[in-house]
């Protein structure tokens, strides 16, 4: 070893061991600093329900990252509508969303919901009215207050007329009640959300029954003049096979609020908005459906810059969608509100019900309103997500009692601590003082591994599963044999009649190398599972990867350096009995050092 | 543990040497015995998990709860299928219900819990779609290939390619015995075996390459002496590493033997216990691998180097003369004849056996030894 001459031949062994103590003390300080003093358990260890979804499509293209993501944030939005606080939605592999719903939440019906289709249709809407009971029924005949509506669309501000609407109406749409339809489709002006009243604002606010355009959104926000719940019917005909449905579907009913669109697409039906921000729903008498949410190709939420009109939707049909998207606005822009607005309808709720000005041919469109970014974008991905070619199977749904995970991680546990006090005899007893050394080289090991998945579980939602546990307990071998590759080697170096000290320095290289190979290997074997691995098996690696990144940082930082220190003590140099390096145990004979390489070919081939 | 420890010494010194090599034949129809077994176990079928084939499973622990009451209730649950009704180790008892049985999870679990009079939350239950194993198979076959192409890659570079070639066989060899076991006892194979499977393969190359790192440092420079064919020289190596690979062998079985016995006895059928389980098989063929199948192919193909060829005839040659001499000296009859027979023959010692007595006379005195 081209060791420099002013250093000590075995260099510095403290300062490698200072370095990884205070790197360990530090990791540990900090797991207790920030509170993380447990790594996050998994469904199978802390009990809960976990959901696999596997995308499934005709068209694989269509599995990609981005359709995957816009599909976890709808999933997401779902499970937080049933109320289930900290759940969990990722994807886990190329194809797979993970649905993780924690402590046994016992939320039957959650399997059920969370994986279905979404299925978004623009329906034209027949008739509207609010439903349920902080509904003060509007008033809104909707000529009467017809507001300024929405911002028109660039293209459309020219032609747009300035969709009136039945605005006061308060409109469920919720977070993303679309308010404009641009490029001909105005707002259905109807959100009483106060971003409503923007209005007051646009441009083209030639409503044709204009009347004070900012004050009537805001009133019919804050007071919506008392009048019947018939009267609020909005004027739209409802077909008299529906006309009893419509009147007694209330919305603010949770078993009420389900998914009407059955599957006879062709017929009207009725459906409640799908949020209640403002503290009533709406309940909508909706056509047959015209054009199908997959016929969409792309949506997206841009600003606006030219009327300033803040953000809007634009919107891309593919050539079926804009087809039949032609022929329907060209049939709803005649008709009179509210028949003149079409309910973007997802799973069964309604998102958005603009309105239409003009026949809108070409297949491209704009929903322009006073839309904030976030409601912009909200309804962008709500669109796209109709216009996935996904749909979801679930492919495995685990629901673990916490008192089973409790029993599980308990049982991991054990095997662990067994497992470890194994390996420390097994040391110990072949060892002796040596075993000492692998000894605090696992406790070091422990410590690292512990407080880096504690750390991992706050930092990137790591989380503990039975597998991960596995494989910590796996790698409780793979730390002790590195161990043991150095050791042999120290002790084929005193056999072959090497003093202590030099022993320890000539095993290194060579133990390095074999450590490092295999570590490498091992690591590979890791890597590789994680990338390509689904489920389970993910965990299993990533704890595999680390453990053995983490042998090649106490190896290198820890037990080297001991040992290296450890030569300098008589204890150890002398070869006492107990130190496990005695010579004469391991057969090296009294150092007569012109035969020491004594073995022939082998050892001397060695030395090459 | 201090004549183990001996052992030791005497293995590295040669002074017990076994011909691991040299009996490769031996350990090839031993293994190729294994492998026709586990060939003709895989010929007929895995026992494949709920996992790979879609269905459900409960879970329901009430104490006094007996399999034939559970059967009753899940037939009444199910209208009369068949359900699989087990009870495992830990006093819970564990229903299967194949995907074919169309009724939705949640009524079998409600209706389950109302049969037996067990809160719904305590029921676990996991539902499998058809196509989830299907996936999962799917990903471990191509990481599977993925690892091998890489881990070959890269044994190639750090090593060269016949003990890439040689690692890979080991590593397939130790798959197949280990999914043969599987098929053959008929154990269940899970996602928590595959994960099983897919460990063993870092283990089994970690066992190799620790081994082949000593031959490869045996064997540098070998063509310069004329002592020790490569197949002896291999076989040297492997017996020095042969303690260590027994100890990290151990050292690995350990905490497996510690998941398996906790898995088994305190939980019964689990993730625990399948991971376990396939690791212990999996990382026992490993050891035996690296042993007895990795090192005796490497020196297989090593000898069908020219240089080795070479380098065999140069030994061979030297042991004919050798004899010779040691011949002629016998024939004179003189104990020093043999006394120097004896001296000479550390060239070939390593792979003649039975020379103890010999070596230890010899032991201990300074000269002798080139």
């Amino acid at each position: 070893m081209a060791t420099p001459k002013s250093r000590p031949r075995d260099g510095y062994p403290g300062r490698a061991l200072a370095l990884i103590l205070v790197v360990t003390v530090g990791l540990v300080a900090l797991m207790f600093g920030t509170g993380n003093t447990k790594p996050r358990l998994g469904i199978d260890l802390a009990g809960g329900t976990s959901i696999t979804l596997t995308a499934e499509s005709d068209d694989p293209k269509a599995i990609n990252k981005s359709n995957m993501n816009i599909a976890v944030a709808i999933i997401q939005k779902r499970v937080n509508a049933m109320g289930v606080s900290e759940a969990e939605v990722q994807t886990e592999g190329d194809k797979n969303i993970v649905v993780n719903i924690p402590k046994g939440g016992d939320k039957e019906s959650a399997a059920d919901q969370v994986g279905t289709t979404a299925k978004l249709f623009f329906r034209p809407v027949l008739a509207y009215a609010p439903s349920g009971v902080q509904a003060q029924a509007p008033t809104a005949s909707p000529s009467a207050s017809a507001s300024g509506s929405a911002a028109p669309a660039p293209t459309a501000s020219a032609t747009a007329t300035g969709g009136s609407t039945a605005a006061p109406t308060p409109s469920a749409s919720g977070t993303k009640a679309g308010r404009a339809l641009g490029e001909a489709l105005t707002a259905d002006a109807a959100s009483p959300s106060p971003t409503a009243t923007a209005p007051a604002a646009s441009p083209a606010a030639s409503a044709p029954a204009a009347s004070a355009p900012a004050a009537a959104p805001s009133a019919a926000a804050t007071a919506p003049s008392a009048a019947d719940l018939s009267a609020a019917l909005t004027q739209g005909t409802v077909p008299a096979d529906l006309q009893a449905q419509f009147a007694a579907l209330d919305c603010s009913v949770d078993a009420q609020r389900k998914d009407y669109q059955t599957a006879d697409l062709t017929k009207p039906t009725v459906a409640c908005s799908s949020d209640k921000e403002q503290g009533y729903y709406n309940k909508f008498a909706l056509g047959p459906v015209q054009v199908n949410g997959s016929d969409i190709s792309k949506a997206q939420a841009t600003i606006d810059t030219q009327n300033a009109a803040g953000w809007q939707v634009q919107l891309q049909f593919n050539d079926n969608g804009s087809k039949a998207f032609a022929t329907t606005t060209g049939q709803l822009a005649t008709q009179a509100p509210p028949a003149n607005q079409f309910a973007v309808v997802l799973d069964g709720g309604v998102v958005s019900h603009p309105q239409v000005r003009e026949s809108i041919p070409g297949g491209s469109a704009v929903i322009s309103g006073s839309f904030t970014q976030d409601e912009a974008q909200g309804l962008a991905n709500v669109l796209n997500f109709g216009a996935l070619p996904l749909s979801f199977a679930q492919s495995d749904v685990v629901t673990v009692s916490p008192q089973l995970g409790g029993d599980q991680l308990k049982a991991g546990l054990i095997a662990g601590l067994i497992g470890m006090i194994l390996v420390i005899l097994y040391s110990l007893v072949y060892y002796r003082g040596l075993g000492l050394v692998s000894i605090a080289g696992l406790l070091v090991s422990a410590a690292l591994t512990y407080s880096i998945m504690s750390l991992l579980g706050a930092g990137i939602g790591f989380a503990l599963n039975l597998p991960a546990v596995c494989g910590a307990i796996v790698a409780i071998g793979i730390t002790a044999d590195s161990f043991i590759v150095y050791f042999e080697r120290i002790r084929d170096e005193v056999r072959e009649g090497a003093p202590l000290r030099p022993a320890v320095q000539r095993a290194w290289p060579r133990a390095r190398r074999t450590i490092l190979v295999s570590d490498f290997v091992s690591f590979l074997c890791a890597a590789v599972l994680y990338l390509v691995s689904v489920g389970k098996v993910q965990g299993f690696a990533f704890t595999l990867g680390l453990t053995t990144a983490l042998d090649v940082v106490v190896i290198f930082l820890f037990t080297k350096p001991l040992i290296t220190l450890l030569a300098r003590k008589k204890f150890f140099s002398d070869g006492h009995p107990w130190s496990g390096l005695d010579p004469k145990r391991l057969g090296a004979r009294p150092p007569i050092r012109g035969t020491r390489r004594r073995n022939s070919a082998p050892a001397a081939t060695k030395e090459a | 543990m201090s004549r183990f420890s001996n052992l030791g010494h005497r293995l590295y010194q040669g002074e017990v040497s076994f011909d691991f090599v040299g009996r490769r034949k031996l350990w090839y129809s031993i293994s190729g015995v294994i492998v026709l077994v586990a060939a003709i176990g895989l010929a007929m079928g895995l026992h494949l998990g709920i996992e790979f084939k879609g269905g459900s499973v409960y879970t329901v622990q009430k104490s006094g709860l007996t399999v034939s009451q559970a059967q009753t209730a899940v037939n009444d649950v199910t209208h009369g299928t068949t359900a699989l009704v087990q009870s495992t180790d830990n006093g819970k008892v564990r229903i299967q219900i194949s995907s074919e049985v169309e009724q939705s999870p949640d009524s079998i679990r409600s209706g389950l819990a109302k049969e037996l009079s067990v809160p719904v939350a305590e029921i676990d239950s996991q539902v499998i779609g058809p196509s989830w194993g299907e996936q999962i198979s799917h990903k471990a076959l191509l990481g599977l290939v993925i690892f091998m192409v890489l881990v070959t890659v890269y044994m190639a570079i750090a090593f060269e390619w016949r003990m890439a070639v040689a690692a890979l066989v080991a590593l397939i060899h130790d798959l197949l015995i280990t999914i043969g076991v599987y098929a053959l006892v008929g154990f269940e194979v899970t996602p928590g075996t595959v994960i099983g499977f897919l460990t063993i393969l870092g283990y089994s190359l970690y066992d190799t390459v620790v081994v082949f790192d000593t031959v490869k440092e045996n064997t540098k420079g070998l063509t310069k002496q004329s002592k020790l064919t490569y197949s002896e020289a291999a076989n040297a190596g492997l017996n020095q590493t042969l303690v260590r690979s027994i100890n990290t062998t151990v050292v690995a079985l350990l905490p497996v033997a510690a998941l398996l016995f906790i898995g088994g006895g305190l939980l019964g059928a689990g993730t625990l216990n399948d991971i376990s389980l396939a690791l212990f098989i999996g990382l026992a063929a490993g050891a035996y691998s690296s042993i007895c199948v990795a090192t005796p192919l490497l020196a297989q193909l090593k000898e069908e180097q020219p240089e080795m060829k070479a380098l065999a005839k140069r030994v061979a040659q030297r042991r004919a003369s050798e004899a010779k001499a040691a011949a002629e000296a016998a024939g004179e009859g003189t104990p020093e004849g043999e006394e120097f027979a004896d001296e000479d023959l550390p060239a070939g010692m390593v792979g003649q056996r039975g020379q103890a007595p010999g070596r230890s006379r010899a032991k201990g005195r300074p000269t002798g030894k080139r």
